[in-house]
């Protein structure tokens, strides 16, 4: 049921994503060029959600808005759950020094406010390492390897968890005897085993992602105008909220549709 | 129990260096240096002007070499001065951190209260569950700066009953109350949902447990049944959640601060970082991990106190 939802919730958005393109031809507007005559225009025919503050077809933004930020959002949930997975299993599987230099870095991350170290990374100047500063590619890029930096840690502790408990099991032990390999053990026998827990983790981490983006590029430190974000598109909700108030409610309902489709997932796997 | 605070503050000291080094690297690779401003700002100064400056203040030696001499001066006790707001950077970061605790304190009170409430009432009547579900689920998924802007747009600007932002610095207490209504309000909300389902899921799993039912066996009320017997050891998962959850309080106070324009840790971290001012940054940073990692502490300290199976 609630699995149900969620997927419903996030297929929506996605074909909202998917159908940017044709919206943009059939309104025959552009998302991305100013048009000063038009700002801040009434829902139409031509704008169904009206203008933004330059102008811009609000709806179309917001549908190129989805494409960034559910990409992002999957990004940081496949690159945190592969690198948690990995960290997890290799701590279960050494234990000793490696176990405890790895879950004491997990704690230490946990136990700091992720927002204001993230506000230090993202003004980090990427351009010092050869990437191009303002770019939308370059920014997302930039935005997932941050979060992946901060989102493994949620992962890694519930797999290590539960690969301490499969590998304590018998059938672990007649798999080494039979003369598999420890790679072997551990991909072909302790993955698939605890793939439950992750998935549930992976579901969390799209809503984090989406969330965490989302504040960053409101707070003008993550996805950089002209390309549009969810978040990005609320930073001057601040003059927004005297003229055009209703501008200030859609974005933010989108992030809180994805947010809630992803937690209602991770409810659901969790349940079984 | 003073091993385990002796352990811990060893631990914060040992994050608070790494973290420091972290950042100071970071903010070597921000872009701009305060006397790119300061060029920017006055076309008289020639380049010579400038290397005599980067000289005078040490920007011209290595980043290693600059953040020992900090640390060195940070043991010290001098913890420099701030550039954007041209004070020693201990006066400007006490009343942000007074400011901010007000703040917390507030939001932390009333999400922890309105939360566990929630999940005790859903985990006893049966339809208050899907409402404790419901709200958890919202208060989780809603973005907390989003839904600052929404009770500013029906507060300040529909209904004008409260301000949008500030402090309301110099009025009376009563004055300074009214601006920190929308503000605890946002922080609040956003942090409910942790409380509400931790407490839902644990009163769910003590109900059902055989002890309470020789207690409604042996007469008590539901009322005793509920506070004195099931609550008390729901408390212990409960408060661990309040430990878990100081990272992601301190984190909403950044965005809460930014929007309601008031002057605390959280905006202030966010304006030096934005201004180059980066001492005043890295002590705010440093500060806001230290509060962080001492209330997670307390809590820490709180729940061996309560749970009999963890002290000794």
């Amino acid at each position: 049921m609630r699995l149900a939802l969620g997927l419903v919730l996030l297929g929506l958005l996605g074909l909202g994503a998917a159908g940017a393109g044709w919206a943009q031809g059939w309104l025959g507007a552009d998302p991305f060029s100013p048009d000063l005559l038009a700002r801040y225009g009434e829902a139409s025919a031509a704008h169904p959600l009206g203008t933004d503050e330059l102008g811009r077809d609000l709806l179309l933004r917001l549908l190129h808005g989805t494409r960034v930020s559910l990409s992002v959002g999957l990004a940081v949930a496949i690159g945190a759950t592969g690198l948690g997975t990995a960290v997890g299993l290799l701590a279960a599987w050494r234990g000793g020094w490696a176990d405890a230099l790895l879950m004491r870095l997990a704690d230490g991350l946990l136990a700091l406010p992720a927002l204001p170290l993230l506000v230090v990374l993202a003004a980090v100047d990427t351009g010092r390492f050869g990437l191009p500063r303002g770019e939308a590619t370059s920014d997302i890029l930039r935005i997932v390897v941050i979060l992946v930096a901060f989102g493994w840690v949620g992962t890694a502790r519930l797999a290590r968890a539960a690969a301490l408990t499969q590998l304590s099991l018998d059938y672990v032990a007649a798999a080494r005897v039979s003369g598999a390999s420890e790679a072997r053990v551990l991909v072909r026998h302790v993955l698939p085993n605890i793939a439950g827990p992750i998935g549930v983790a992976a579901a969390l981490a799209v809503a984090g992602a989406i969330l965490a983006e989302s504040t960053l590029s409101f707070l003008g430190l993550g996805i950089q105008p002209p390309a549009p974000s969810w978040g990005n598109m609320l930073s001057n909700a601040q003059e927004m909220v005297f003229s055009a108030p209703m501008q200030a409610v859609w974005p933010g309902l989108c992030i809180l549709l994805a947010v809630a489709g992803a937690t209602l997932v991770a409810d659901g796997l969790r349940r079984g | 129990m003073l091993r385990l605070i002796a352990g811990r503050l060893v631990q914060i000291g040992v994050v608070l260096a790494i973290l420091s080094a972290l950042v100071w690297l970071a903010m070597g690779l921000m872009p701009g240096d305060p006397l790119d401003l300061a060029m920017a700002a006055d076309p008289r100064l020639s380049a010579e002007d400038a290397a005599r400056m980067r000289a005078l203040h040490g920007l011209d030696r290595q980043l290693a070499e600059r953040y020992l001499a900090w640390a060195a001066a940070v043991l010290r006790g001098e913890f420099g001065f701030s550039r954007l707001y041209a004070l020693p950077a201990t006066a400007v970061l006490w009343p942000a951190l007074l400011s901010t605790l007000v703040l917390l304190g507030w939001s932390l009170l009333l999400s922890a209260g309105l939360g566990i409430a929630l999940g005790v009432l859903g985990a006893v009547r049966r339809g208050a569950g899907l409402l404790a579900d419901g709200v958890a689920l919202l208060a989780q998924s809603i973005p907390g700066f989003w839904l600052g802007i929404l009770l500013v747009i029906l507060f300040a600007v529909e209904l004008g009953w409260l301000p949008a932002g500030g402090t309301g610095e110099g009025g009376s207490l009563g004055e300074a109350a009214r601006f920190l209504v929308l503000p605890v309000a946002t922080l609040a909300f956003v942090n409910i949902a942790a409380y509400a389902r931790h407490s839902l899921s644990a009163m769910r799993q003590e109900m059902a447990q055989p002890y309470i039912r020789t207690a409604r066996m042996k007469g008590l009320s539901a009322r005793q049944v509920v506070w004195g017997h099931a609550f008390p050891n729901a408390a212990i998962p409960v408060v661990t959640v309040a430990a878990l959850d100081a990272g992601s309080l301190v984190s909403g106070a950044l965005v809460t601060e930014t929007i309601f324009a008031r002057p605390g840790m959280g905006k202030l971290i966010y304006d030096s970082i934005m201004g180059n001012d980066y001492n005043l940054a890295l002590l705010a940073l440093l500060l806001a991990a230290l509060v962080t990692m001492l209330a997670t502490l307390a809590a820490d300290i709180v729940q061996r106190l309560i749970d009999p199976r963890l002290a000794g």
